[in-house]
């Protein structure tokens, strides 16, 4: 073996999973994730990637377990600082994070901490480790608003602490973004997702679905007649944005939100479910990140040919590297340099067409990418179908607006302290894309600890 | 799971449900609707909330089949139960939320149509309780369409029914009956209430815009989540786009584009036909009919 390279994982042949809903990734076996873990040098103090984990997860430690074939010992480390360790080995960006960090990615590949994190955790799923319920509760009740990736992490570290934990979701199915957003093929829903909200309910949280606070009941309602002493807000950002072109309401035209939730939470792919949805022959997808290139390869597996439509080049696309390597290997086609003007109809207002314009790349804006400036007269139509927008969410002003003393900033995300989820409003604390805008799964996971921190310091001080 | 007290048929494809849902009882008013979902592979459905029991924790709703969903709920009964439901959602209508001096001094007038007669009772009796008689028309396309007449009674200043085929009451639209109280008997009203197929919040609103009486609607367009997350609902009123989840559904009825939401309503109609024909006529069938294509 050749220490500088990562041991290569399997993956669904492109041409196989451009038509099915099967994971793409297949994962390590027993054997491929000890032989990954030996590459590890197991930095002992301070390691880089700890440091470049949002929840710092012991990493050489875990990986250390693996490499001698400890599995539930490595599934333990990983307990005491992630809930959800087979969702983030999925989706976490690794590459910008701990395995950005890794000393052994200095001089050839880093070490694959993803896909080892992710074998650990299918690993205890599949024998039956279940974490340790805390023996004693401490009788404190604590709210959480969202079952998404902040609010679960919140409720399971709260639980560990001893707090009776109930979590509040407005939909039918926990999980927030994991179950409507991330589709089954990067993140398999019954497998993945619904064993790692057992989990967490089996450190005693309870899950109320179908509650949408700020309509069933308030924060205040829940502070002052039900009980709860500390609410914690992770209620992600849920807004679709459209881009005010002509033609946007025509039957045809989806927000990236209701494709996705459609198929994800709504399971439209499949046969055996009742909601339908638009399987367009030739779709257009406008925007670059990774819930473009989610909308992108279902609509690809849902028949389609499925073209990215994107304002700037390839280098500023804001998805990760190895959704655009899919997409591409999948068969989706990128229009880069490109952006929407018109949506065409049809004489009963369905989608005929869209006109595109070319862009070129000018000087840096404030995001530090080089801003797209549009070339005069270069417009021309594209023969599409379906359009889907994914243009990125903004939080629901639901609960900012029916809570007194929460205060929000003007893109409407709720103002809270970084370090410890604090808001403008006593016993209230918040984190996630509800608080810093859409942003991802792990950051999401970190705000939610923190925010457990600062409540569980606020209810011992109380 | 959403316990069915009471399954009732009120008219042919309508249904009335009593449902145990007290997080949602506690809090709806009029104008508020729900999501339910009837099993693990059901749809999010939006209904009209038709009553409610503050106490008991019952929330009455009333739905027309329409599709191949409506039609498996209208199955249900007594005794089963909706595994999710949902709300309430969508904003109060609007006298919930004002100065009640100021709406006692308003001359309301409700025109429904059809199951639209749903939507409207709750409002009536809001008012009624708060000391306000409105005017009430009720249409439908027959005598045996009319639903809610007994409820309606109770609670309505003027209750008008019509029947398109004069088969009870009287025939005609209930623009019809807008006209002959505005115009023939010089009734004047200072806000309609105008709730049922958009068709016919279309025309009353046209109706209503030449008289010059400010008229609400309740829009009642394709939603997934019903919370603001997808914009399956999205609507154009005055210019402007509006999610009718959580925008609405009660907006200004002068100011919304009908046509490009009744369009919008038919997205899913071929998928819905044909999921109704298999849900009718089960494992026989297979397009043989030649017009929906079967299962392809």
């Amino acid at each position: 073996m050749d220490v500088l390279k990562k041991v290569p994982v399997r993956e669904q042949d492109p041409k196989v999973r451009a038509t099915n809903f099967e994971e793409v990734c297949l994962g390590y076996n027993k054997e491929e994730a000890m032989e990954e873990a030996s590459r590890c040098l197991k930095c002992k103090n301070n390691a880089r990637c700890v440091g470049g984990c949002p929840v710092s997860i012991n990493i050489p430690g875990f990986i250390k377990e693996v490499e001698e074939g400890n599995f539930q010992k490595a599934a333990e480390i990983i307990a005491e600082s992630s809930a959800l360790p087979a969702v983030c080995g999925r989706v976490c960006p690794q590459e910008s994070q701990c395995e950005g960090k890794c000393v052994r990615g200095i001089k050839g590949e880093p070490i694959s901490i993803g896909k080892l994190e992710r074998f650990v955790a299918d690993w205890s799923r599949e024998n039956g480790f279940v974490p340790a319920k805390p023996e004693t509760t401490n009788g404190k009740k604590v709210a959480v608003i969202g079952s998404g990736p902040a609010g679960l992490t919140c409720a399971g570290d709260l639980a560990k602490l001893g707090y009776e934990v109930t979590i509040f979701e407005a939909l039918h199915e926990p999980g927030g973004v994991l179950i409507y957003g991330i589709p089954e093929f990067r993140l398999p829903k019954n497998t993945v997702v619904r064993h790692e909200v057992e989990n967490v309910k089996k450190l005693g949280v309870k899950i109320e679905t179908n509650v949408i606070i700020g309509k069933s009941v308030t924060i205040d309602q829940l502070l002052d007649e039900e009980g709860f002493e500390a609410v914690f807000i992770g209620s992600g950002a849920g807004l679709p944005k459209f881009m005010g072109i002509p033609g946007e309401n025509a039957n045809g035209v989806f927000s990236a939100n209701e494709y996705l939730t459609r198929n994800n939470l709504m399971k439209a792919f499949r046969e055996d479910y009742d909601t339908p949805i638009m399987r367009g022959k030739k779709v257009a997808v406008v925007g670059g990140g990774n819930v473009a290139m989610d909308a992108a390869r279902t609509a690809l597996r849902l028949g389609a040919e499925v073209h990215v439509v994107y304002r700037r080049s390839e280098a500023e696309l804001p998805a990760r590297v190895e959704e655009v390597h899919h997409a591409k290997e999948e068969g989706v086609i990128f229009n880069l340099l490109t952006n929407p003007v018109e949506i065409l109809t049809d004489e009963n207002d369905w989608v005929k067409g869209m006109v595109v314009r070319k862009m070129e790349l000018g000087e840096p804006d404030a995001s530090g990418r080089r801003r797209p400036v549009e070339i005069p007269g270069s417009d021309y139509t594209i023969d599409v179908d379906t359009v889907i927008m994914s243009l990125g969410t903004s939080p629901n002003p639901l609960i900012s607006s029916t809570t007194e003393g929460l205060e929000t900033n003007k893109r409407k995300c709720i103002i809270a302290e970084e370090h410890n989820g604090k808001t403008t409003k006593e016993g209230v604390y918040a984190g996630g894309d509800a608080v810093t805008g859409a942003a991802t799964v792990i950051l999401a996971m970190e705000a939610g600890k923190a925010g457990a921190k600062g409540i569980h310091e606020y209810l011992s001080q109380k | 799971m959403y316990k069915i007290l009471k399954a009732e048929k009120l008219a042919d494809k309508i249904y009335l449900m009593d449902v145990e849902a007290p997080r949602v009882a506690k809090r709806c008013q009029p104008g508020e609707f729900v999501i339910v979902k009837m099993d693990e592979v059901g749809e999010r459905i939006p209904l009209t909330i038709c009553d409610y029991d503050r106490e008991k924790g019952i929330v009455t709703i009333v739905f027309q089949i329409v599709g191949a969903s409506t039609l498996k709920m209208s199955a249900l009964q007594a005794g089963d139960a909706f595994q999710d439901f949902v709300g309430p959602l969508g904003q109060p209508s609007e006298f919930v939320k004002e100065d009640l001096e100021e709406v006692k001094k308003r001359k309301y007038l409700f025109v429904a149509g059809g199951v639209g007669a749903a939507p409207v009772y709750p409002q009536v009796k809001w008012l009624h309780e708060h000391g306000i008689d409105a005017d009430v028309i009720v249409g439908a396309k027959n005598k045996d369409l009319v639903i809610l007449e007994d409820m309606m009674k109770e609670v309505a200043g003027n209750l008008y029914i019509t029947t398109d085929d004069g088969s009870y009451v009287r025939k005609g639209m209930v623009t019809d009956v807008v006209k002959d109280l505005v115009e023939v008997q010089g009734k004047k009203y200072d806000v309609c209430v105008a709730i049922g197929p958009m068709i016919m919040m279309k025309f009353a609103c046209k109706l209503t815009k030449e008289l010059n009486i400010p008229t609400i609607v309740s829009m009642n367009p394709i939603m997934v989540d019903g919370t603001g997350m997808c914009g399956a609902c999205r609507l154009s009123v005055g210019g402007e786009v509006k999610f009718a989840c959580v925008d609405g559904p009660e907006f200004d009825g002068h100011l919304v584009n009908f046509d490009e939401a009744m369009k919008r309503q038919q997205m899913y109609k071929t998928a819905e036909g044909r999921a109704m024909l298999k849900a009718q006529e089960g494992d026989t069938h297979h397009g043989g009919c030649g017009h929906c294509g079967g299962d392809n």
